[in-house]
């Protein structure tokens, strides 16, 4: 077990490597384009190009370039964006990174613990009015894009009923940090929580659903049934604990995409400076290190989130112990 | 008497219209008793004793007919009931033992489930007891055996801990329904014989499903031939294996290689496949199939009859 754990951390070591080598090399490397100019931007002056030319390396080897690039983004953290004027790529993204994950995590909690009980809730009440009406309401959720949902929220508590005794609660749009104001953290958060949960309650909710029904199809649940155990343990003892296993999978790789930098539309829409909006604006503006910076960072995410999915797989499901 | 089933019918509604499973199904069982069922894939055994089991889950079906358990009724017997039966009186052994337990959990767990959802005991004792019964079905170490999960397991040992986990609350009816149909012939053997003795030391009742005729030889007391849904023969073992009288029956015997003596270039076979029961011939199912079949067998359907050796056949009729 623990041998399975350290090889799957390996794993994922090379991967960002890879990833990394890949990202830049895109960037970096693509013939008939000067890097340089590119990131010193657009009416640079000689000397700033040769500035870059010389703090990038681009004087030098391929391979020294990516020494320098990783230098500069992991360990001196100096990285600097000459497009917005001398503004340090790391520390931005650093003060982004709260945001993102306030958004994701309260989201993430919200839509795990809804989705589970509608799943469910769906599969024991499979072919009721019941299930067949929180099945709709999961298409529904599904179908509604979160910048259409988010402005709506935002129409229906921030101006049309902002007045009345239900939303005159809700803070205005921006984000406040959990250590100043941990009350005004949470209320200007619940909103977005709610319009980023809401798609991913639906697929999730639709997806347990299915699995729980599929697993009662199993021969180990009649196996369940001959010894006697009551549908309730039968549904939650055996056959959703098999069913958590697809859920998780998923799990993962939505969330690493979302804390990557997927939630940039509930971003905007909420006036909310996470990763999403910082990529967002770096590639307005073509912002190479800047880019270079959110890219690796979202990569990092999404690699470290399946490493989990992996951990949690492996105490979820005996049979990827044995390596 | 231990079970009673009397006139058992079982439909099931489908798409193409209802279908008759089992139609009118009776026979009994005494305590310590061993009955073979016999028959093809599609013949009735699984479903007759699903249905004893009160498993039969499809919301499209229905169940007539009487089975009684040492006098009890249990057909329209509340599921809660039910369930205070299954696995505690009466335990079931299922086919597959790769897919018959949980992958999740591990085998001292998945025993000592069924003992705690029956008896009111500790963790630790129902555990002491879940690895007494390993040691019962013969596994060679049976403490290392607890924290095993079941894909670490090669299929005979799987099956061993699916009868030890049927046993785990004494069952007075044990159902199994070709618990040595998936395995070698060497763990087959095996198994028989943990089946035996368990008879022997718990008393238990066995109703033991197989379409293998060799197996019911070695191992039941009487034995019940099914066909489409039916019950064409039943009698004592010796009977019907010395004077099988329905000719399916015969048909099943003579498929089987001799051990001895000059061996047949061919095996001979049943000719045909068995009816769809959609579209049971009228008469006698297995009429279309018979060698012996004459103009009776075309509008009527044969009875069993009360004999103790019977077959629901008009030549023997």
């Amino acid at each position: 077990m623990l041998y399975a754990i350290l090889r799957r951390f390996g794993q994922m070591l090379f991967v960002m490597f890879g990833i990394s080598v890949i990202v830049f090399l895109i960037f970096f490397a693509t013939p008939g384009a000067d890097p340089a100019a590119r990131i010193a931007g657009r009416n640079a002056s000689p000397e700033v190009l040769a500035a870059v030319r010389h703090s990038f390396g681009f004087d030098q080897p391929l391979y020294v370039q990516y020494a320098r690039m990783m230098e500069k983004i992991f360990v001196t953290g100096d990285l600097t964006s000459f497009v917005n004027r001398g503004w340090k790529v790391v520390p931005a993204v650093m003060d982004s990174i709260p945001v993102t994950l306030s958004l994701v995590f309260g989201a993430a909690i919200l839509w795990v613990v809804v989705s589970i009980i509608i799943g469910i809730v769906a599969a024991a009440t499979r072919d009721s009015w019941l299930d067949k009406l929180l099945m709709a309401l999961g298409l529904l959720g599904i179908s509604m894009p979160v910048y259409w949902l988010g402005e709506v929220m935002n129409l229906v508590t921030q101006s049309r009923y902002h007045d009345s005794w239900a939303f005159s609660w809700v803070p205005p749009l921006g984000y406040k940090n959990f250590s100043d104001d941990p009350k005004g953290w949470f209320l200007t958060l619940i909103i977005p929580w709610i319009t980023l949960a809401v798609l991913y309650i639906g697929i999730y909710g639709r997806v347990l659903r299915a699995a729980i029904i599929e697993s009662m199809q199993e021969d180990y649940i009649r196996t369940a049934r001959a010894k006697g155990l009551s549908e309730t343990r039968i549904l939650f003892r055996h056959a959703l604990r098999t069913s958590l296993i697809a859920f998780v999978t998923l799990f993962g790789l939505d969330f690493g995409a979302l804390v990557g930098g997927s939630a940039l539309l509930t971003e905007v829409v909420f006036g909310l400076h996470g990763i999403g909006k910082l990529t967002y604006d770096a590639l307005q503006n073509l912002d190479l290190p800047m880019i270079m910076a959110t890219v690796m960072y979202a990569s990092m995410f999404v690699v470290v989130a399946n490493a989990v999915v992996d951990f949690v797989y492996i105490l979820l499901d005996p049979r990827l112990r044995t390596s | 008497m231990i079970l009673s089933v009397r006139d058992l019918r079982v439909s099931f509604r489908t798409e193409d219209g209802p279908v008759r499973a089992i139609d009118g199904v009776s026979f009994d069982l005494e305590e310590g008793e061993i009955l073979g069922v016999v028959g093809e894939s599609g013949s009735g055994k699984t479903v007759s004793l699903l249905a004893v089991m009160g498993l039969i889950t499809d919301p499209n079906a229905t169940i007539e007919g009487s089975i009684s358990y040492k006098g009890r009724e249990l057909v329209g017997l509340p599921a809660r009931e039910l369930r205070r039966l299954r696995g505690n009186e009466i335990a079931m052994i299922f086919q597959d033992p790769m897919t018959a337990l949980t992958p999740v959990y591990t085998i001292g767990w998945q025993i000592a489930e069924q003992i705690r959802a029956h008896r009111s005991v500790s963790k630790a004792k129902a555990l002491e007891r879940a690895e007494q019964l390993l040691a019962e079905v013969n596994f060679p170490n049976p403490h290392e055996a607890m924290s095993r999960y079941p894909h670490q397991l090669s299929g005979g040992m799987r099956q061993r801990a699916v009868i030890a986990m049927a046993l785990s609350c004494d069952p007075a009816l044990l159902v199994a329904d070709e618990p040595t149909t998936a395995l070698d012939v060497t763990v087959q053997a095996g198994i028989l014989d943990l089946v035996r003795k368990l008879r022997a030391t718990h008393n238990s009742a066995v109703v033991f499903i197989t379409h293998d005729m060799g197996v019911v030889s070695e191992l039941a007391d009487k034995v019940m031939v099914m066909y489409a849904g039916r019950v064409v023969e039943r009698g004592d073992r010796a009977d019907l294996f010395s004077v099988p009288l329905h000719p399916y029956t015969q048909a099943l015997l003579g498929s089987i290689p001799p051990l001895t003596g000059e061996k047949p270039r061919r095996l001979p076979a049943i000719p045909g496949s068995p009816p769809s029961l959609l579209r049971l011939p009228q008469g006698c199912a297995f009429g279309p199939r018979c060698p012996v079949r004459y103009e009776p067998c075309a509008t009527g359907k044969p009875d069993l009859g009360t004999n103790v050796h019977a077959a629901a056949c008009f030549r023997v009729a």
